[in-house]
């Protein structure tokens, strides 16, 4: 049993990472005793489990993943949702709106219409059809302002950090409300357009120095200069 | 073709590949894309996918449908070459397809498709070949689930010399061209084809040949992926563009 | 644009019948895994073509009928006739064949049932040029599907390769700058040909001849092409798999082998 590639090495699709009697898990695929990555990405294992985090992916749906689409058609039960994924997704009617003033079939379109932004969960999804989503719990529903950027979807967890450390960070001192969604999108809703600007040059930076060490110092680092308007001497 | 120090006419040694260039993530818009300059061809490979397939009857319910265009511009060729599709641009497609599909882990995104739009922009022998190879490269570079990379290569003979990596003259004036497309880790040919005339003896040293060729190239791929996804922290000096393949 | 085809309609417990079949070395009509089906060839059932002949390979049926006419060389061949193949994949040979214009899978036949022809020169164009660089014969060979059940390259090229082999051409003359077409008719001039062998991989056995349920379970398809020399003249892999280096040297010489055999039935119907 050998491990053969390095903690946040750099592996490419068919690069042999592992031999022997290990649990490949993300985004690997085992060949007899080898296993290999399948993806451009940084190689991880914990315990006797093998992944590997791509740098590059789109969006598969998971149940009760929270999200953020686009609507694109309006029909007589519900919507069709772009949720920045191979699969399209559908918003029924009935899962729209708090319980007592959901909207009734023919005011489909005064609730969401074509290019509106949703922020929902995913109730069910599996091979044969495609993902039904619900926008009823509370903090989900149509998003009325903001500005939306697309980031690889394996980051996102960078960028909420441990216990949200890192996304809350972000708010507290840009004054900004910013949503995430698992797929990928997230929206940034600022008072100030310089604190957005700063608030998206920091996502960037985020998704792509996720791997780094260091990260959450040279976020910090930036925000001081940017948003709070410290003069350091040193980086 | 072959002079009396055993060199080709444009100077190569039989088993030499033409210098070739790798470049990934060259399009903006494309999820992935690779450019390959091999001698005098010039192709650009796309990928875009997994996406939603249109029209509808193309689904196939347990994988990801692939769809492949292999197109030469019309100012590829000494002569021009008309636009519309040619039969022999037909045949390449799928044979590129079909050298594509068993590396790339389709199941992972049922009823879906992935699309490879391949342009061959300067075309001087062997293009199904660096297609092959770019269009490979492409495809990783779209964050697409694959077994490995796959790499291509052809063989050929001229004066009865067995050669590697035929350019347009001696594919057009040779006896035999014989490309392949391989898996290495897989130890898996998925192109083979071949048209002209070798004896057995001959089609064995050939086909190894051709073999060998493919892992060269399969290394020349990894490292191409390697150095656009270099890390800013890498302290290592990027390499040139341009690999010489000796 | 080349498209994944749907996985046919065969059921999963058929299909994993034949592979398990396979492994054991049997097939589901009980032959040898080297083994062809019954061939039959008939020559000369279209008096209005040059030359003609239907081949049946168990009960898949190729009609080709070759028609020569006199045309123009192409720019870089002008002492040279000119050789062409179509293949017709007609609605009723299969019901999955759909009218319009030709499908990959018919461009991709009628290209190596040309190739096969072409590189080895079996039609002698040489002798098809009337007036160099302005006139020449062009053989039109034309490939008609009648019944898919199974190996349609082998029976086609077969179909071909008898039909012209019984073509005949009238005798002609230029008398000032013009062509005159005389009563006596002359065989179509030909060399050597090669004869191809289509192999499938179904589950890890390689086998010969594969019938339309072994085509609908196979994952890769491999053709080889032999000429009277023993010298490999042609390969095309199709499908969705792949071969191991030693499966396809271990076809190249089963296919040595077993051209002869049909090189021989093709010789004796078309003497």
């Amino acid at each position: 049993m050998t491990i053969l590639a390095q903690k946040k090495q750099l592996v490419i699709p068919g690069e042999l990472v592992a031999k022997g009697e290990y649990d490949p898990d993300l985004n690997v695929y085992k060949d007899g005793e080898n296993i290999y990555s399948t993806m451009i990405g940084l190689f991880e294992s914990r315990g006797s489990r093998i992944s590997v985090v791509p740098l590059k992916h789109c969006y598969f749906p998971f149940v009760d993943d929270i999200i953020i689409g686009k609507i694109t058609d309006v029909g007589m039960s519900g919507w069709s949702v772009d949720i920045n994924s191979p699969y399209s997704a559908m918003l029924p009617v009935t899962e729209f709106g708090a319980r007592q003033n959901y909207p009734r079939r023919r005011e489909t379109t005064q609730s969401l219409r074509v290019g509106d932004l949703v922020k929902a969960k995913i109730i069910a999804f599996d091979r044969s059809r495609d993902p039904l989503l619900s926008a009823r719990d509370r903090e989900l529903g149509k998003i009325t302002r903001g500005r939306m950027i697309k980031i690889t979807p394996s980051k996102i967890p960078r960028l909420i950090g441990k216990e949200g450390s890192m996304i809350n960070m972000l708010k507290k001192e840009s004054a900004c409300s910013l949503s995430v969604g698992q797929n990928g999108i997230v929206l940034v809703t600022c008072n100030s357009p310089k604190n957005e600007e700063v608030v998206v040059e920091l996502i960037k930076m985020i998704e792509h120095e996720a791997h780094t060490q260091g990260l959450t110092d040279r976020v910090s680092e930036v925000i001081n200069r940017k948003l709070r308007g410290v003069k350091t001497g040193k980086a | 073709m072959i002079d009396d120090k055993g060199l080709r006419s444009d100077g190569r040694r039989p088993d030499e590949l033409r210098s070739i260039k790798l470049q990934v993530g060259v399009l903006h818009n494309a999820d992935g894309s690779a450019y390959i300059e091999q001698g005098k061809n010039k192709i650009i490979a796309g990928v875009y996918g997994p996406r939603e397939i249109h029209p509808k009857h193309l689904i196939i319910s347990d994988r990801a449908a692939i769809r492949c265009r292999y197109r030469m511009a019309p100012f590829s060729t000494d002569e021009r070459k008309h636009p519309a599709p040619s039969r022999r641009e037909v045949e390449i497609s799928k044979v590129i397809r079909e050298a594509l599909e068993p590396s790339v882990l389709s199941e992972y995104y049922p009823r879906t498709v992935i699309d490879i739009f391949i342009e061959a922009l300067q075309c001087d022998g062997g293009t199904r070949c660096a297609s092959i190879v770019a269009a490979s490269l492409a495809l990783a570079d779209a964050g697409i689930p694959l077994k490995e990379l796959v790499s291509s290569c052809s063989v050929g003979k001229v004066k009865g010399h067995v050669i590697v990596d035929l350019y347009d003259l001696e594919d057009k004036y040779g006896e035999a061209d014989l490309p392949i497309a391989l898996m290495p880790n897989h130890n898996l040919v998925t192109l083979i084809q071949m048209d002209g005339k070798l004896s057995k003896e001959e089609f064995d040293k050939a086909f190894n040949m051709a073999l060998e060729g493919c892992r060269k190239i399969r290394n020349l791929q990894n490292d191409a992926l390697k150095r656009k996804y270099k890390l800013e922290s890498d302290t290592e000096k990027s390499k040139d563009s341009k690999e010489e393949v000796k | 644009m080349s498209t994944t085809p749907h996985s046919s309609e065969i059921l999963t417990l058929e299909r994993d019948h034949i592979i398990d079949l396979a492994s054991k070395g049997k097939r589901i009509d009980n032959r040898a895994p080297m083994d062809y089906r019954e061939i039959k060839i008939q020559t000369g059932i279209i008096e209005k073509a040059n030359g003609s002949a239907q081949v049946d390979i168990g009960q898949t049926k190729v009609i080709v009928g070759v028609k020569i006419e006199a045309g123009t060389p192409f720019p870089d061949t002008p002492n040279e006739g000119v050789q062409t193949v179509n293949a017709e994949f007609t609605p009723l040979a299969h019901p999955t064949f759909e009218l319009g214009p030709p499908q990959e899978n018919s461009i991709e036949l009628s290209r190596i049932v040309d190739r096969n022809l072409r590189e080895s020169k079996a039609i002698d164009l040489t002798k098809l040029s009337i007036i160099p660089g302005k006139k020449a014969f062009v053989v039109f060979i034309d490939l008609n599907m009648l019944d898919h059940y199974g190996n349609l390259i082998d029976t086609s090229t077969y179909a071909a390769l008898s039909a012209l082999l019984t073509s005949k051409m009238n005798e002609y003359e230029i008398k000032n700058d013009e062509l005159i077409i005389k009563d006596n008719r002359q065989p179509l001039p030909m060399n050597d040909y090669p004869i191809p062998v289509t192999f499938a991989k179904i589950g890890k056995t390689l086998m010969l001849d594969p019938n339309i349920q072994e085509e609908n379970a196979m994952s890769t398809r491999l053709t080889v092409g032999i000429d009277n020399e023993d010298c490999v003249c042609a390969m095309q892999k199709g499908g969705l798999g792949g071969f191991e280096p030693s499966e396809i040297e271990s076809a190249v010489e089963t296919a040595i082998q077993k051209s002869k055999e049909i090189r021989k039935l093709i010789m004796e119907a078309t003497r």
